[in-house]
C-alpha cells in the first residue's frame, strides 16, 4: 500500500491551521491512490501537537525530532527527504506558506520528484495525479500531471480545502530518527509586528481598501477623507505600504492583517492576488472597483464596477459631502 | 566579488487573450512582457550592496529565456548591472520551473558568485520555487522571503529578516555563498536614468550555449517535474455589475453602501 504524507506546519509550538486543510486534501484522494495517510511533524515539541492531529482517516503520526526547535529550511528539507526514503509516499502535501515554499522546492529538486506549487485542487485519473493551479495572475488555470514520477510533492494553497475536524484516535505514533545535516543558517529570534499605532483594521466593520490602481499618493488622502465621511476605515494592499504611502498596520492580507470583523469591503484598484484575498475573501459583501473587467478580485466580489478609481472617487466625494 | 541576480521576463495577458491552438498555454501574441516585480527588488538589493561595498563588486543579471527576454536584461543593465547572461535552448520551450532551476544552477556554477538573489516568486504564475530549488541543486545554503538584508562579504555571512505570516518576521544568520529570495518592499527600486540606458547599450550580454555551461538538453529535459495537461479560463463567479456612466455608477454605489450600512445601524 502506498502512502500520502502530510507535513504538518507549526510555529512556536502552535499548529498552523492550514495543516488540517492538507489532511482534507489527502483524505479526498486516498481511496483512488489506495494510500495510507501519514502526518509527519518535524521538529521539537512534536508530541504536544499529536492530539490535534489525531483525526479520523489518519493512519499514522510520524514524529521527526530535529536538533533545533525553530524552522530551519535545510533541516526540514533533509527530514522530508528522509521521510520520503523511508515511506516511499506517492504524494507529499506541504502548505504553500512562507515556510512551506522555503523547503518544498528543495525536496523536489534534490530527489527529482514531481512538483507543483500553490495547488488548489487535486484528483486522480487512473494512476495519474492531476493538480490544478492558477496561471497568469489568476486569469487562467492549468492542470498538471507528473509522468514518470513515483513521488509527487505538492504545496497546497491555503483556504482551498476545508479543515479536517473529525477527531479520530488509536493510530500509531512513530518516532523516526533522521540523519543530521550541517545547518548553514540559524534562527536568531522573532520580530513581532508593530502594535496598532493608529487603527485596528481587523476590528473595523466597514473597510475601504486602496490598491496600486489608485495611481498616486495624493489619492490616499482623498480616499481617506471619503472613507471618513462614509463611516469606513481605510485599509490597503501591500504595494501601498511598500511605497510608504500608508503604514503597515493598514495592510490587509497574508503578511498583513485579516479583515476579521469586516462585513463590507470596498476594494479600489486592487487586482485580487491570492495573498491579498487571504485577508478578506471571507467578507460577506465585497464591492470591487477595477478598470480591468477580468481582475481576479471580481471573483470574490458580490458587486463589481468596471471604472477608473480616480474618476469614481471624485464622483463619490460629491455624494458623501 | 560577484553577485548574481536571477531575473525573469513575465507575461501579462491582454484583456482579450486567446489560448494557443494546442490548449496548453495562451497565445503569446496576446501578452505584453515585463521584468518580474520581485526580481526588480532583488536587483536593487544587489546594486545597493555594490554601492555600499565599494568598487570591486560585480552585479550580473542572468535569465533563462528566449531572445525577447534580452529586453529585461537591458533594463537591468540600464539600472546598473554590470553584465547580463541569457541562456536558451530549444528544449526549454514549454519548460517547467524545475528545468529553469537546473539551467540557472549551471549558470551559477560557471559564474561562481558570492551571493545569488532572486525574487520570491514570479508575478505571473506565483510558483515561488526557483531560488530554493537552485540552492538545493547547488548544495548551497538558502533563505526564502527576505525583506531586510545585511551582507558581509568579509565575514562570509549575511544577517537577514524573513517575512512570515501576519506581519511576524524572523531574524536569521546565514553562511554565504547562499541563495536568498527577495521580497517586495525590501527597498525602493530605482528607475533607469537616461544615462544608464545609454551606458547599458555598451554592456555585454553573454549568451552561452548549453555545452559551455556543462549541461545538455537531455539532462535538462529529464529534470521536468510537471507537465501541463491543459490550460483554460475558469468559470469564475461573477458579481452583480454596476454599469453606466461613472456618475451613474457612483450614485448606485453610494445608495448601495447606504443601504447596506443602514441595515446595520
Ligand atoms: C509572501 C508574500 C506575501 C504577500 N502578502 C501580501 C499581503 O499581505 N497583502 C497584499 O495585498 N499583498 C501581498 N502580497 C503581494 C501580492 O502578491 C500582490 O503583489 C499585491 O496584493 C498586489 O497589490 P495590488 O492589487 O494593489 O496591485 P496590482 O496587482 O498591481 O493591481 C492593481 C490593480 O489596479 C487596477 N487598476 C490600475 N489602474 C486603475 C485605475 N485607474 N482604475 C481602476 N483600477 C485600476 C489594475 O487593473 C489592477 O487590477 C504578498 C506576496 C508574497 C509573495
Amino acid at each position: 500500500m502506498s502512502a500520502i504524507l502530510v507535513i504538518a506546519e507549526h510555529r512556536r509550538g502552535v499548529l498552523r491551521p492550514v495543516t488540517l486543510e492538507l489532511v482534507t486534501a489527502a483524505l479526498a484522494v486516498r481511496e483512488e491512490l489506495r494510500a495510507r495517510v501519514e502526518i509527519a511533524i518535524i521538529g521539537g515539541g512534536a508530541d504536544a501537537l499529536t492530539p490535534a492531529l489525531s483525526l479520523e482517516g489518519v493512519d499514522e503520526l510520524l514524529l521527526v525530532p530535529t536538533p533545533i526547535d525553530a524552522f530551519q529550511p535545510e533541516c526540514h528539507a533533509a527530514a522530508g527527504e528522509a521521510l520520503i526514503a523511508a515511506r516511499r509516499p506517492r504524494l507529499v502535501l506541504i502548505p504553500h506558506s512562507v515556510d512551506g515554499i522555503s523547503y518544498a522546492p528543495a525536496i523536489a529538486a534534490t530527489g527529482g520528484h514531481g512538483y507543483a506549487s500553490d495547488v488548489s485542487a487535486l484528483r486522480c485519473e487512473g494512476a495519474d495525479i492531476v493538480a490544478t493551479r492558477s496561471a497568469y495572475r489568476e486569469k487562467a488555470r492549468v492542470e498538471l500531471d507528473f509522468p514518470g514520477r513515483q513521488t509527487v510533492v505538492i504545496t497546497v494553497r491555503p483556504g482551498s480545502f476545508l479543515p479536517a475536524t473529525r477527531a479520530g484516535g488509536g493510530m500509531p505514533v512513530t518516532t523516526l530518527a533522521v540523519p543530521g545535516v550541517p545547518l548553514n543558517s540559524e534562527h536568531c529570534g522573532f520580530i513581532e509586528p508593530e502594535p496598532e499605532a493608529d487603527v485596528d483594521v481587523s476590528a473595523a466593520e466597514f473597510l475601504v481598501a486602496v490598491g496600486r490602481g489608485i495611481g498616486e499618493q495624493a489619492m490616499t488622502g482623498e480616499v481617506a477623507q471619503l472613507a471618513g465621511r462614509m463611516g469606513a476605515t481605510l485599509a490597503c494592499s501591500r504595494p501601498i505600504v511598500d511605497a510608504g504611502w500608508l503604514p503597515k498596520s493598514r495592510q490587509i492580507g497574508q503578511s498583513g492583517r485579516t479583515a476579521t470583523n469586516c462585513r463590507l469591503y470596498l476594494a479600489l484598484g486592487i487586482s485580487g492576488a491570492v495573498q491579498h484575498l487571504a485577508g478578506m475573501k471571507h467578507v460577506e459583501t465585497v464591492i470591487a472597483v477595477n478598470r480591468d473587467p477580468d481582475a481576479a478580485i471580481f471573483s470574490v466580489a458580490r458587486f463589481g464596477l468596471v471604472a477608473d478609481v480616480a474618476e469614481l472617487v471624485a464622483e463619490l466625494r460629491a455624494l458623501f459631502p | 566579488m560577484r553577485i548574481l541576480v536571477g531575473v525573469k521576463q513575465v507575461l501579462n495577458l491582454d484583456e482579450e487573450f486567446e489560448m494557443r491552438g494546442d490548449g496548453l498555454d495562451v497565445d503569446q501574441d496576446y501578452c505584453d512582457r515585463a521584468l518580474n516585480e520581485w526580481d526588480d527588488y532583488a536587483l536593487e538589493e544587489a546594486l545597493r550592496i555594490r554601492e555600499r561595498g565599494g568598487g570591486d563588486i560585480e552585479v550580473v543579471a542572468a535569465t533563462v529565456g528566449g531572445e525577447e527576454a534580452t529586453a529585461e536584461l537591458r533594463k537591468c543593465l540600464a539600472k546598473g548591472a554590470d553584465r547580463g547572461v541569457r541562456v536558451w535552448d530549444d528544449c526549454l520551450r514549454d519548460c517547467d520551473g524545475m528545468m529553469v532551476a537546473h539551467v540557472l544552477a549551471a549558470i551559477v556554477r560557471r559564474e561562481d558568485p558570492a551571493l545569488v538573489l532572486t525574487g520570491v516568486q514570479g508575478a505571473d504564475h506565483g510558483q515561488a520555487q526557483t531560488g530554493v530549488a537552485v540552492a538545493a541543486l547547488l548544495g548551497w545554503p538558502w533563505a526564502a522571503v527576505v525583506r531586510a538584508l545585511e551582507f558581509s562579504a568579509d565575514a562570509g555571512e549575511a544577517i537577514a529578516r524573513r517575512e512570515l505570516e501576519g506581519g511576524l518576521e524572523e531574524c536569521i544568520r546565514i553562511r554565504c555563498p547562499a541563495v536568498l529570495t527577495i521580497q517586495v518592499g525590501i527597498n525602493t527600486p530605482r528607475y533607469a536614468s537616461l544615462r544608464g540606458v545609454t551606458q547599458a547599450a555598451g554592456r555585454p550580454v553573454d549568451t552561452p550555449a548549453f555545452e559551455r555551461l556543462g549541461i545538455d538538453a537531455a539532462a535538462i529535459a529529464s529534470a521536468r517535474a510537471s507537465r501541463v495537461r491543459r490550460m483554460y479560463v475558469p468559470q469564475k463567479p461573477r458579481p452583480r455589475m454596476i454599469e453606466g456612466s461613472v456618475r451613474e455608477q457612483a450614485a448606485e454605489l453610494a445608495a448601495l453602501i447606504r443601504d447596506i450600512r443602514g441595515d446595520r445601524r
